[in-house]
């Protein structure tokens, strides 16, 4: 279990800096489907069985194949470093390192949980109880929410006509 | 032993690599990667935290999210594609129009 | 007694003004005559009925038109009192008005601005008789500044002019000065007084009040009123403006300057006699300030070439003699005084403006001579005026200057002997002006300088037409008659026992002296005026630095404008308006606003030049700060 923790995170750490680093957005998004992989594992060993499998199927599965289409039909062209980027670098840096004090520091406060899960935790059944005992309204809402990306999407992609503009 | 600060900890050095992505890069695409990156870590936060309190909320929450996500990004990656046909590039210095 | 009539006194010509006002050119100018001198003769006769019935039978009768001002303790109305002293000033401002309206109609006839000056007039009538008839001292203040607007409006009448709205400016102005010293005379009375807990206006609530008051705090409240008097009615320092308000037409000089207005202030001092009472010092003041001023615009007018500044300065000098009347504490002699002088005073200017109407235009008097045939009728009524002023027994003047010499000898010697001294150079310059204009040879004629007033360009004296010569003849009867109309009879009274009727210790010592200061001042005119003509050029030419001198009335105005005017106006100039106005004003706070604001204006905007990283930058900042302030509190 630890050597699992351990492992999947490192390589979650490492997978998420190959995504922010990457020159190319193919190997980043390759980058991230590692990263999302490594995640599952880390759902699973958190009992999160229902999750760490729709992480697979929908994100890594759905998402990120979609957004490997993308990269592949618009195939943009290399891109040279400019000269202000050093500063936005260091900006950068500056504000996530500023963030992730600010977010480890809370962390390390708080008290020891533990204990067994008990039997059925995490599985389809509990999700199901606990969606839709207590979140039956945001899962209808989600579902119009989706039909909304639906639509949102097919006329964004939608190639121009005539006398339209950008859409 | 792995508690909860673990799992906390590894997912707010998630979440700061994807900040980073975000603030530094120049290509829409992998801000866009970032930005997913960010959710993931967010994911990882609630779902640690739903097995330590032995509370089903936590994944349930944690699937909302994962279903946002698939629609943010349908819609993200269509405007994209409009812009790149408008603009023919992805570089966000460039497809900005207004003056300084 | 309570009555509604009394309103009726200063309205009738305030609906005079409206009327004409507005319906001017519609009426026409026979109908605005008509309505302008009725306006005035209602008001007369009212004042005259209510004045016999009640009056004189002892009361006082009170119109309360309604309540101005009602706050907490303060109580300050629009009403209006006949008393004895109120009743014979509305008489004599409503009378004298009356006629010189009549006299105005052939005056100003064929004049542009005709409807323009009856409703001026007649408003003018409506604040005197406000200012005289007031039950209290606030709207006696309305009224004394209402007459000083009517004044100004009336004096830059031909506005056109230069030199007239230059004088209606000064006019104004200088009173305002006086007029600043009045209201901080107000406010000081008004607030010891609710210091004692007795805040009223009204003059009879505040006789008996004021006993209580400190004595200095009195005598500075009367110096203050004083100054407003002073200028109101031209005594030193604030006289300047009435020598130039001649610019203004003659009717105007002859009401406003004359007869009413400027009478304003010594009416107001025997209104607060009470007061002046209390304050052995402020009286004195106002005595002396009296007295100088008479003799030093007396020995002005010695000199003066122009028929109607002749009359302005001697005009000055006789408010002196009131004021000296009533500095003394003889109320009733200033009073009287006043009213002859209206009488006389007001027959000299329309007298002198029939001279002028005969010489289209002309008012120098080395340029007239020998109308006396010509005018016979305004040569007869100015002499009468002359011989009334000059203090002639038996005519008006007489009988008023001697009241007031001889209060002002029993009290103090050295004011009574500027009274005499007065007197007599009153007699000479006022029989020099009647000789040059009437007697000697006729001047070659000339044509009216600078487009005279009237600018008819006749060549040859004619009679003034009957409508202004019936005002003339009125008002010389009254100058003849004026003195046994007991006027201090029905003064005394008033006043109280404290002031009794002017019985000097020489009661015929001052009779004595002041008709013969009278003939010697005749006698001296008569020998250089029409004896022997050439004598005058000559003195002038002995004493040239004295003439010039006097001629240039002391250039006193030269003076004020050195050291007063010009300083102000440089100040103003470089300091309130380069400095302030256009530097810190506009450059510094206006400009300079907009200045910052399109600083930083500029400078913010570059936070918002649609980088979206950077707008996500700024959000991640904004985080970063509420994290770490929850974090840190």
């Amino acid at each position: 279990m630890i050597v699992t923790f351990y492992i999947a995170g490192t390589l979650a750490i490492a997978a998420s800096l190959g995504t922010v680093l990457a020159r190319d957005p193919l190997r980043a998004a390759l980058s991230l489907v590692l990263c999302l992989l490594s995640l599952a594992v880390l759902y699973v060993t958190l009992s999160a069985h229902f999750v760490a499998a729709i992480q697979i199927i929908v994100y890594a599965g759905a998402i990120m194949v979609f957004f490997v289409l993308v990269i592949m039909m618009l195939d943009p062209g290399e891109r040279k470093a400019g000269g202000s980027r050093l500063l936005w670098a260091v900006l950068g840096l500056a504000v996530s390192g500023v963030l992730l004090a600010l977010l480890l520091e809370p962390i390390s406060v708080i008290p020891e949980y533990g204990g067994e899960v008990s039997r059925g935790f995490g599985t389809t059944e509990a999700i199901g109880g606990a969606v839709f005992r207590h979140y039956v309204l945001p899962f209808e809402v989600l579902s119009g929410l989706l039909l909304a990306a639906m639509i949102g999407t097919v006329i964004l992609a939608r190639k121009k006509e005539r006398g339209e503009g950008v859409a | 032993m792995i508690g909860l600060s673990h799992y906390l900890i590894l997912a707010a050095m998630l979440f700061a690599v994807g900040t980073l992505g975000v603030l530094t890069r120049r290509n829409i695409l992998i801000i866009f990667l970032s930005i997913e990156l960010m959710l993931n870590a967010v994911n990882l936060a609630f779902v640690s935290a739903s097995r330590f309190l032995h509370n089903m909320d936590g994944q349930a929450i944690a699937f909302f999210v994962i279903a946002v996500a698939a629609a943010e990004a349908a819609v993200g990656l269509s405007i994209l594609i409009a812009i790149y046909r408008a603009r023919g590039t992805l570089n966000v210095d460039e497809v900005n129009i207004m003056r300084w | 007694m309570e009555t509604e009539l009394i309103r009726w006194i200063p309205l009738s010509p305030l609906l005079g003004f409206i009327i004409i006002g507005l319906l001017n050119r519609q009426l026409g100018n026979k109908l605005v005559g008509l309505i302008g001198c009725s306006s005035v003769g209602a008001a007369f006769i009212i004042a005259l009925s209510l004045f016999s019935t009640h009056v004189l039978a002892g009361e006082e009768v009170l119109d309360n038109v309604l309540t101005w001002i009602s706050s907490g303790n303060l109580d300050i109305s629009f009403a209006y009192k006949l008393d004895p002293l109120s009743g014979v000033m509305a008489l004599v401002v409503s009378g004298v008005g009356f006629v010189i309206h009549v006299y105005s109609v052939g005056y100003m006839h064929g004049d542009r601005g005709y409807g323009r000056y009856f409703a001026f007039l007649n408003l003018f009538v409506f604040f005197m008789l406000t200012l005289v008839l007031a039950d209290n001292i606030v709207l006696l203040y309305m009224g004394w500044e209402g007459v000083g607007l009517c004044s100004y409006l009336l004096i830059g009448f031909w506005y056109e002019k230069k030199s007239a709205s230059d004088a209606g400016k000064k006019a104004f102005i200088v009173n305002r000065i006086g007029d600043f010293g009045f209201l901080l005379g107000l406010i000081l009375l008004f607030w010891s007084l609710s210091d004692l807990g007795m805040p009223s206006l009204s003059f009879d609530k505040i006789k008996p009040a004021v006993s209580q008051l400190d004595p200095s705090t009195i005598t500075i409240i009367c110096l203050l009123l004083f100054m407003g008097a002073t200028g109101k009615s031209a005594q030193l320092p604030l006289y300047v403006w009435l020598p130039d308000a001649m610019e203004g037409p003659t009717p105007v000089s002859a009401l406003i300057h004359a007869a009413t207005m400027v009478t304003a202030g010594v009416y107001m001092v025997a209104r607060m006699h009470f007061l002046f009472d209390l304050s052995p010092v402020a009286s004195s003041v106002v005595a002396w300030v009296g007295a100088v001023t008479a003799v030093y615009t007396a020995t002005i007018a010695l000199v003066q070439n122009d028929i109607k500044r002749v009359l302005a300065y001697s005009t000055i000098s006789q408010l002196g003699y009131m004021f000296i009347g009533v500095g003394v504490g003889a109320y009733a002699a200033g009073i009287f005084h006043l009213v002859t002088h209206a009488f006389f005073k007001a027959l000299l200017f329309l007298g002198a403006g029939s001279v002028m109407h005969a010489l289209g235009g002309e008012t120098d008097l080395r340029r007239m001579g020998g109308l006396r045939g010509k005018v016979p009728w305004t040569f007869w009524t100015m002499f009468i005026g002359c011989m009334a002023i000059a203090g002639v027994p038996g005519l008006s003047g007489f009988f008023s200057k001697e009241a007031i010499l001889g209060a002002a000898l029993g009290k103090n010697v050295g004011i009574g002997a500027l009274g005499i001294v007065g007197a007599g150079l009153t007699a000479f310059y006022m029989f020099r002006l009647l000789f040059m204009t009437f007697f000697g040879t006729p001047h070659p004629a000339l044509p009216p300088e600078g487009g005279g007033i009237k600018g008819e360009g006749e060549k040859h004296a004619h009679e003034s037409p009957w409508v202004m010569l019936v005002p003339l003849v009125i008002l010389a009867f009254f100058s003849v008659i004026g003195g046994y109309l007991s006027v201090e009879g029905v003064l005394h009274p008033f006043f109280g026992a404290e002031h009794p009727a002017a019985e000097g210790e020489g009661g015929e010592l001052v009779m004595g002296l002041s008709i013969l200061m009278a003939l010697i001042g005749i006698g001296l005119a008569t020998y250089l005026y029409v004896m022997k003509p050439g004598i005058p050029q000559f003195l002038a030419w002995r004493l040239n630095s004295v003439y010039k001198l006097l001629l240039n009335k002391y250039y006193v105005d030269e003076i004020y404008d050195a050291l007063i005017v010009n300083p102000i106006k440089s100040i103003s100039t470089m300091l309130l308006w380069k400095f302030m106005d256009v530097g810190v004003i506009d450059n510094l706070l206006v400009n300079g606003s907009a200045s910052v604001v399109k600083f930083f204006g500029r400078t913010f905007r570059r936070i918002q030049v649609g980088n979206a990283q950077a707008y996500a930058l700024f959000i991640a900042i904004g985080v970063l700060l509420i994290l770490g302030h929850f974090m840190w509190r």
